[in-house]
């Protein structure tokens, strides 16, 4: 107990301010999850689910809070563009963990709501109360325990029953500030019974100063309802992520989930999905390109509670240099849940000596009657084609791109959205020709 | 002279394969070489297109006056040297079309030409697959992925006519074909061939150069060039095998 005291003393001197800067259906459910993160302390080397991710160093650092609330001007949408070609996107902003008010609010739809959580929690308690913290205050992880404890803002969207909303919505989360800094940034989607959505939420750094993102999403879609979820990671070597993403789906909903890591310091993403209600339909998938000393750690659990119900997931890695990646994906199938199909694959290509890739594809089935499979492969670039495209006048450094594109073109052209997969080619393609430095704000953009 | 090789010695591993191999190639010039399996012809062609499988220790070799050893394989290629390879390789995921254009625009960028617009380039693809009878399905498969082995061979030297080289080497393109998929492959080559290029055929049998007509025939025996003549020797070849050059050797 070192580092965690640091936090503890922190909730307890602060306690009050929290209280006062924050939704009373936010702050109701600190003192549990204080405890919580308490009794389970950071995760240490005998940690199983956090073996591979080592954040001791990371949280050695004194990172500041802003628990007053203050903003830090000018509003981010006139310095910040992150606008992806013939995509009309409505766009909301987070810098550090601070919604910035929409500059151009306009109505979506009857009876939709987003913006800050802690407004909305605050104006809407009885229509929150069902999903707040209901799915992540289930966790035993200690940093969505601590999220929860002093999380004070973020980004809410719900979608009422029946309600399409076909424009894509767009939440940038941007770092910004010359210290050292932890954001507890919270969200909440939900999609009500036969809604549908789609959200892209686009990570940035517009200084280089070490920050610490710890963040929680729950993701609730009704029965029928349909969600596109895109994350979209692009900060610099100082930026930490640990990113808590909690989805509960309901009966025939479906669920597309596509998370991107282009560039990055230390990211942990874990991705909790359960299927609680029949024909509900999911796929996971997700790329990570890393080099010089990023590491990106990806946990993926899905859990078939109910029989007859189809998830897919498909991550690949390419690791240059010195970087290091780790996928842990697992399927847990109940004693209940027959006719399950679940499928799982991951491959990485590890182009470097001292790059490392750790995979743990596990199936965990306690039904008898399920369509269950994974795969995971780590490789090399073939040489031989490395060969044949340069005998045939490419450049090797060309050649290199194309096969680095060839191997994750799969995971690209899975996303849904056309003007976002085109987006995300023109990038990934450039990240291979190595014309894209760390994120600088919005020059790369 | 266009291609000039001294004395060469070349290894894969420990192992020496090409023990001092001489061999010029004029301008216009057609050049057979045959030989029996392990002589060191693939190598040949191996190390001429700069595959990094391959150490050379010894010699030299010329093209177009440049040091061809020291350069590497991608200028190789955009300087004018095709090699057609024997097994070509699958490529899943890299489209025909993107391969090509990109190999073209690389070999123009070399040439300091502006890059290709996409309605000329395409324009020179259907013309160029033409000549090989490719079908029109090719530009949107991958890279030989799912090809039959005869039409592997056909994509190489549809891939000969896009990137128009001033040396070809033919690495027993005629292996592995039919009768008529080989007429198509040496007609091909044939269309291609101009007064100002010149070709090695490396290859088995004397079938191929009953379409491609070689202006010298060389047979390559461990790792050396023991015998040269006209076509004639082809022939002699076909008839009689290699045992009574080994046995000439010998003697």
């Amino acid at each position: 107990m070192g580092k965690e005291t640091t936090y503890l003393n922190l909730f307890r001197n602060y306690r009050e301010v929290l209280r006062q800067y924050s939704a009373p259906l936010m702050d109701s459910k600190r003192e549990a999850a204080i405890g919580l993160f308490e009794k389970a302390g950071f995760p240490g080397p005998k940690d199983e689910a956090y073996r591979q991710c080592r954040l001791d160093a990371l949280l050695e650092i004194d990172y500041g809070m802003n628990l007053y609330r203050l903003s830090a001007p000018p509003h981010p949408s006139k310095v910040f563009r992150c606008e992806v070609p013939s995509l009309s996107t409505k766009l909301f902003f987070v810098v550090n963990d601070v919604y910035y008010p929409d500059p151009d609010p306009q109505k979506l739809s009857e009876g939709v709501l987003y913006g800050s959580i802690n407004a909305i929690l605050r104006e809407y308690p009885e229509l929150m109360a069902p999903y707040y913290d209901r799915i992540a205050g289930q966790s035993a992880d200690a940093f969505a325990a601590l999220n929860t404890a002093m999380a004070q803002d973020g980004f809410l969207l719900f979608v009422p029953a029946g309600v399409e909303i076909e424009q894509p919505l767009q939440l940038i989360q941007l770092f910004h500030g010359e210290i050292e800094q932890m954001a507890n940034r919270r969200n909440l989607v939900i999609i009500e019974d036969g809604a549908s959505a789609k959200l892209m939420i686009c990570d940035h750094s517009m200084t280089q100063s070490s920050c610490f993102s710890n963040q929680v999403t729950e993701v609730f879609v009704g029965k029928k309802a349909r969600l596109e979820y895109y994350e979209l990671e692009m900060t610099h070597p100082n930026n930490a992520r640990l990113s808590n993403t909690f989805i509960d789906q309901q009966a025939s909903s479906s669920v597309f989930v596509n998370g991107i890591t282009l560039n990055n310091g230390v990211s942990r993403n874990n991705l909790n999905l359960r299927m609680l209600g029949e024909q509900a339909e999911s796929m996971l998938s997700g790329l990570c390109l890393l080099d010089s000393h990023q590491f990106a750690d990806y946990h993926v659990d899905v859990e078939h509670v109910v029989p007859q119900c189809t998830s897919r997931q498909l991550y690949k890695y390419i690791l240059d240099d010195e970087s290091r990646g780790v996928f842990a994906g697992k399927v847990l199938v109940h004693p209940n849940a027959q006719k399950t199909s679940a499928y799982q694959s991951n491959a990485n290509l590890c182009n470097s000596s001292r790059a490392r890739m750790n995979a743990l594809p596990q199936l965990e089935i306690y039904a008898d009657d399920v369509k269950c499979s994974h795969g995971s492969a780590t490789g090399q670039i073939d040489e031989n084609a490395l060969f044949y495209m340069r005998s045939r006048g490419l450049s090797e450094q060309e050649a290199r791109a194309m096969l680095k594109f060839a191997f994750v073109a799969d995971v690209i052209e899975g996303i849904q959205l056309i003007p976002l997969k085109n987006r995300i080619h023109n990038l990934v393609g450039k990240r291979f020709r190595k014309q894209m430095s760390a994120c600088a704000g919005c020059d790369i953009c | 002279m266009l291609l000039e090789i001294k004395n060469l010695h070349a290894s894969a591993g420990d192992k020496e394969i090409l023990k001092g191999l001489n061999l010029s190639v004029k301008e216009g010039e057609i050049h057979a070489i045959m030989g029996p399996n392990g002589s060191g012809k693939s190598t040949l062609s191996a190390v001429l297109s700069g595959n990094p499988a391959f150490t050379v220790t010894q010699g030299t070799v010329h093209f177009k006056g440049m040091d061809l050893l020291s350069m590497t394989p991608e200028d190789r290629s955009r300087e004018g040297l095709f090699l057609s390879f024997q097994y070509p390789v699958e490529i899943p995921g890299v489209s025909m079309v993107n391969f090509m254009r990109t190999a073209i625009n690389e070999h123009r960028k070399y040439r300091k030409q502006e890059a290709m617009n996409a309605s000329d380039f395409l324009k020179l693809m259907r013309e160029k697959k033409a000549l090989v009878e490719l079908d029109n399905t090719l530009a949107g498969r991958s890279v030989n992925e799912g090809f039959s082995g005869g039409e592997k061979k056909r994509n190489e030297i549809f891939q000969m006519a896009m990137l128009d080289p001033v040396l070809s080497i033919l690495d027993e393109t005629d292996s592995g074909l039919d009768i008529d998929a080989l007429r198509i492959v040496a007609q091909g080559v044939n269309k291609i061939h101009t007064p100002q290029k010149s070709c090695i055929v490396i290859t088995h049998y004397q079938r191929l150069l009953n379409y491609i007509v070689p202006d010298r025939v060389h047979v390559l025996f461990e790792g050396r060039i023991v015998k040269s003549g006209d076509f004639q020797l082809a022939k002699d070849l076909e008839k009689q095998g290699y045992d009574w050059v080994k046995q000439e050797l010998k003697d």
